[in-house]
């Protein structure tokens, strides 16, 4: 057991039935996150990357549902659990991080109150033992004279402090999965860059497995260690960092990163994807990426699929690159 | 905190003084009150010594400045029928009126946020279609039919419930009120849910909205990604978020309640305070409808700094120093 991933997502399929039809947010999308390990979601709005962090904690609202897969948590598989079963597992052994650092929080109970809630809702220990956690935990995520700031309300923080207030909740019970949705993308540049740095020290150094959805490259460099890339609710390539950034080999994820500004392409104009991702209402058939393609032909009128495309990584593509660069 | 309410209540002694002088001048455009009360056949010395007797003589604006004498030092003049100090005359008939005021926000609270989360919580069951359509009727329906309706099913067909009058009363706390016996309890009840119908029907809504709202929040999303249950995101986290509008209108509806519950006393016959305006009205018994206005004004005032102070209670972002009074 204790060899065996944190997470295995096995072709997990979360749909959502909408008066307009069926809109297959998340669609066949398979990963693994391993104990100490980051795995960064990449792809833009829309592609599904937070409907499949949803999915995996449990909070796919209605008209949303789980249509098929299965989501092997520690070998156990999550889909089809009891909302009791999943309850005592959020927070307590996997926790989710969100955006907007400004609207997560409750605005009219004390930090206190939301950190010991979080603590008392899944171990029982004195209100005083789940205070002396919560106080510790705000100081591991470096906010200072956490014993003053507990008695503070979320209006009392910063931008930057709420969001490691929040990280400190989902720390706190010491989880073996860390969901972090865009956690970094309401703040600013240096906190940013602040976080990034002790979210990562955090979880090497407590062996906790972190998925870190974002649409932003340049963290996930930075941050993971594995990642994937989503379009349309489907994993189009994964692989490690140093492969799928470097040598990517879906034409998609090669359009992604000539989109990224940098600093040895100083003046030239950004080279953007043609088109707009389609509707997942009304994709096109075959390959999803076909319409925005420049290798797109015939044989892409049928759904290609997650084929091998060098040494532990995969592409779902007919006509992969092969280590062009950016 | 200090600074506001001291702000506040120089405010509010400009608005009763405004008030004051607004209702005398009113009053006295209406009609004559020498008219009803001398008989027809008086003769010219016994309607100069009536007109004398009632303060009448004077021109209008000498009568008010000696009602604002009077008044400051908590005279606000004798009842032109009942020949008593206006003021005891009204505060006789207050405990009524106000028993009768709470017990139908009471009511009103008890179910209205019950219903209304519940409402809000399953918009799409059929008990939660059938509230709302429910405080529509609530809304529209009279507030005189309903009484009578209520009177004629409980009280005429049923028989469970006395139809009129105010029961048996006890002293609690040096108050006499009929909350503390049966038959009291048993006569409060009817004419209370006839005047809480309309509050009802406003608390659900309210209650409704704001729980469909809050429900999206992020912040629910979050807590339950804690790990919390149900029960506690709700009635913790977003119950507190929503009790914020709620406070503030029915702290603004609890003043009104007491000050029109006239339709509700007259099919009740409730010995309270909205009979009393009434008969006034009819007499022109001027003291009497000037120290109603003013006891109603210093009513609605006091509920208001109470409702801001509870504010700042129910939400940390807001604190009353910094509100401009």
């Amino acid at each position: 057991m204790s060899t065996a991933p944190t997470l295995v997502v096995e072709d997990l399929k979360t749909w959502f039935y909408t008066k307009a039809g069926v809109v297959k947010a998340v669609d066949g999308v398979s990963f693994r996150a391993e104990a100490g390990k980051i795995v960064g979601l990449v792809g833009e709005s829309g592609s599904g990357k937070t409907v499949t962090g949803f999915s995996i904690i449990g909070l796919v609202d209605p008209p949303g549902r789980i249509e098929g897969g299965r989501i092997l948590f520690k070998g156990r598989n999550l889909v089809g659990l009891t909302e009791e079963e999943l309850r005592k597992l959020r927070g307590s052994r996997i926790a989710m991080i969100f955006q907007d650092p400004m609207m997560t929080l409750n605005p009219v109970l004390r930090i206190e109150t939301q950190m010991v809630e979080a603590v008392r809702a899944h171990v029982d220990v004195s209100e005083a033992e789940a205070r002396r956690r919560a106080r510790d935990a705000l100081g591991q995520v470096g906010i200072p004279s956490p014993e003053e700031r507990l008695k503070a309300y979320p209006h009392q923080f910063s931008g930057g402090m709420r969001q490691r207030v929040a990280i400190a909740i989902a720390l706190i019970n010491k989880p073996d999965l860390i969901i972090a949705d865009e956690p970094t993308t309401a703040l600013d540049v240096t906190i940013q860059a602040q976080i990034l740095f002790e979210v990562q020290k955090l979880c090497r150094q407590t062996g906790t497995a972190l998925i870190w959805i974002t649409h932003d490259l340049s963290v996930v460099a930075s941050l993971a260690d594995e990642v994937c890339v989503m379009y349309a609710g489907k994993i189009v390539e994964q692989g490690t960092v140093d492969d799928v950034l470097d040598r990517p080999a879906h034409p998609y994820t090669h359009g992604l990163m000539c989109s990224v500004p940098s600093a040895n392409r100083r003046g030239a104009p950004l080279r953007q994807i043609p088109g707009v991702m389609p509707s997942l209402l009304d994709l096109p058939s075959g390959c999803s990426f076909r319409p925005r393609c420049s290798r797109a032909d015939g044989a892409c009128l049928e759904p290609p699929p997650m084929a091998p495309v060098g040494p532990g990584r995969l592409a779902r593509c007919f006509h992969p690159l092969h280590g062009e660069g950016v | 905190m200090t600074v506001f309410i001291i702000r506040r209540v120089m405010q509010s002694i400009l608005v009763l003084f405004v008030m004051s002088l607004l209702v005398f001048v009113g009053v006295y455009a209406i009609g004559n009150p020498v008219e009803i009360f001398v008989a027809a056949d008086a003769d010219q010395a016994e309607r100069a010594r009536v007109i004398a007797a009632l303060g009448l003589d004077k021109p209008l604006w000498e009568q008010y400045l000696l009602f604002i004498r009077n008044a400051v030092m908590g005279d606000l003049g004798k009842s032109f029928v009942f020949n008593q100090p206006a003021l005891g005359l009204i505060l006789q008939r207050m405990p009524a009126t106000l028993e009768l005021a709470f017990t139908a926000m009471v009511i009103a609270l008890a179910l209205g946020i019950p219903l209304g989360m519940y409402a809000g919580f399953r918009p799409q069951s059929r008990i939660a279609k059938a509230i709302m359509a429910g405080s529509i009727l609530g809304f529209s329906l009279p507030t005189f039919w309903v009484g009578l309706m209520l009177i004629m099913v409980f009280a005429v067909e049923l028989g469970w419930l006395p139809s009129t009058g105010r029961g048996a009363t006890a002293e609690v706390f040096g108050i006499e009120t009929s909350l503390a016996t049966w038959d009291g309890l048993s006569h409060v009840l009817l004419p209370a849910l006839n005047l809480a119908l309309f509050k009802l029907s406003l608390v659900i809504r309210l209650t409704r909205a704001g729980m469909r709202e809050n429900m999206l929040m992020d912040y629910v999303k979050f807590a339950r990604a804690k790990g919390l249950t149900m029960r506690r995101v709700v009635f913790v986290h977003v119950l507190k978020n929503i009790m914020i509008p709620i406070v503030t209108v029915v702290g603004l509806e609890l003043g009104s309640v007491i000050a029109f519950a006239v339709v509700t006393e007259t099919v009740f016959a409730w010995p309270g305070m909205g009979k009393l305006i009434i008969d006034s009205i009819n007499n022109l018994d001027r003291p009497v409808i000037v120290a109603y206005m003013l006891i109603t004004v210093t009513m609605f005032i006091v509920i208001n700094l109470v409702v801001d102070v509870l504010y700042s209670v129910l939400d940390p972002r807001v604190r009353l120093a910094d509100m401009k009074g």
